[in-house]
């Protein structure tokens, strides 16, 4: 489907349709946003900006809100940075 | 959004922040599938034509001085000046900790629907809803009408207290029909009062969670748990801002005016009651900021009869004793520093266990282990220092000269 897109985490690729959320393509692609102090791994809680456990480097830029982020093409995720 | 429209539609320059990609905060969050609000319409609508300045994406979190607010964008720094300054900061989930809380797939209920709302796939996926308020119900019947399974809803409140919120409600035609709505939405999902999480299981994310339901336990196998216990004000920025709060809730007088000079508050952070409330008391604080005091009592009567749905909330959906007890020494409490329960107990205020653990002191500044210390040991934040969201070291050192 020509309106789709394509971004990748921590270099899978993942086919999202526009409006969704780096936070979510995260998910989808069965991967933990962050691992904890005590290395547990986390994923979204509040989806709402609040909590930051979905926190990722987008595009090399860390500490990301993921749940607040459109995806956009090409964009280069990395979880646990 | 009714603020601004008001204030502008009076003839004032204004401009709203919001941090999310679009305006409406949370609850009128969209979906690329869902049919769009009617009251969101109208309000954007009426936004658009008033020509209030739009600025997304944005993150307040300092007033350097009165008058001066900076805030954060991706990469940029935003100095936003003002004469009157109306908060409509809304409201966040209140998460109680049990044991296996931190696993993946383990979301708020508000959480969980933001999500799907930003594009996670749900059909087929076996969901429980638990919690308090009505906020499960709607995430619920929301929830299923994208293809979830949801297994069951637990709410911890009684079955007398939902019944006396049941009875209540015959006083509100608009709120009724809201209700029976749900009742359509949510038929064949079963529903439990006095019912809450005990814990969940799983390797690296959400496998099973054990209910507590009228005194039997209950391990069910399920993708999502969709947790969240009612709402509290976010009253961060208010309170850097030297506005008093009251059990949590911005203080402010008739005409939404905080105890600080020029400072309006609207909505939620003023005490939970929902879009209606918020409605009126954003366009009393609109009008109240652009000076037009006599309109702004036309609404008073509107929002007398909104806010009794304030105080009925908050009787139906108290925490009942029980979820103080659930958390293991083992359980975390502090997500972002990985405190747990154990090295919490010992301290006598937020402020010592802070100084000791660093409770409090991660990313989300205790806005998530705040409200989690308050019910279970009755402790309170003592301040709220800038930066009021982390923020960008260049940003925070941003030149006096700019």
């Amino acid at each position: 489907m020509s309106d789709q897109l394509s971004v990748t985490v921590n270099g899978l690729p993942v086919t999202v349709a526009p409006g969704t959320t780096v936070a979510v393509a995260v998910v989808i692609a069965r991967q933990a946003c962050r691992i904890s102090v005590n290395r547990e791994p986390r994923g979204p809680l509040c989806a709402m900006g609040i909590c930051f456990e979905c926190r990722v480097a987008i595009n090399g830029q860390p500490h990301q809100r993921s749940c607040q982020i459109l995806c956009q093409q090409g964009m280069e995720i990395r979880t646990n940075e | 959004m009714a603020a601004a429209s008001r204030a502008a539609e009076s003839g004032v320059r204004v401009g709203i922040v919001d941090d999310n990609t679009s305006l409406g905060g949370q609850i009128w969050r969209e979906g690329s599938q869902d049919h769009p609000n009617e009251n969101a319409v109208g309000w954007t609508k009426r936004l658009q034509a008033s020509g209030v300045t739009t600025l997304c994406g944005l993150r307040i979190f300092d007033q350097p001085e009165k008058g001066v607010l900076l805030a954060d964008a991706m990469t940029d720094l935003f100095e936003l000046n003002y004469k009157n300054l109306v908060l409509a900061t809304g409201a966040r989930e209140r998460f109680l900790p049990f044991p296996g809380w931190t696993l993946p797939n383990v979301m708020g209920a508000g959480g969980l629907q933001a999500m799907v709302k930003c594009g996670l796939p749900v059909r087929g996926k076996r969901v429980v809803v638990a919690g308090t308020g009505p906020l499960l119900l709607a995430v619920a019947a929301y929830l299923s009408k994208r293809g979830a399974e949801i297994l069951m809803i637990c709410e911890q409140a009684s079955w007398s207290s939902l019944a006396r919120f049941g009875w209540s409600l015959l006083g509100s035609p608009g709120k009724l029909k809201q209700a029976l709505h749900l009742k359509n939405d949510l038929h064949g999902i079963p529903f439990f009062a006095n019912s809450w999480p005990l814990a969940t299981h799983g390797q690296r994310h959400l496998e099973t969670v054990t209910i507590s339901r009228s005194g039997k336990t209950e391990t069910i196998p399920c993708d999502y748990l969709a947790c969240g216990f009612h709402l509290v004000p976010n009253s961060e920025l208010p309170l850097s801002l030297g506005c008093q709060t009251q059990a949590g809730c911005v203080v402010v007088g008739d005409f939404q005016e905080t105890t600080v000079s020029g400072v309006f508050c609207a909505g939620e952070p003023t005490g939970i009651g929902g879009v209606e409330s918020s409605l009126v008391e954003g366009q009393i604080a609109g009008l109240s900021a652009a000076g037009r005091t006599a309109e702004a009592k036309q609404l008073f009567g509107e929002r007398k009869k909104a806010r009794r749905f304030v105080h009925l909330l908050e009787q139906t959906f108290q925490l009942r004793p029980e979820l103080s007890k659930l958390s293991s020494p083992e359980t975390l409490i502090c997500r972002c520093e990985d405190v747990p329960y154990s090295r919490l107990r010992p301290h006598g205020s937020w402020r010592e266990a802070k100084l000791h653990t660093r409770c409090g002191m991660g990313p989300c500044q205790g806005r998530v282990c705040g409200p989690a210390t308050h019910f279970l040991f009755g402790w309170n934040p003592d301040s709220v220092r800038p930066p009021v969201f982390p923020a960008r070291v260049g940003n925070l050192a941003r030149p006096s000269n700019t």
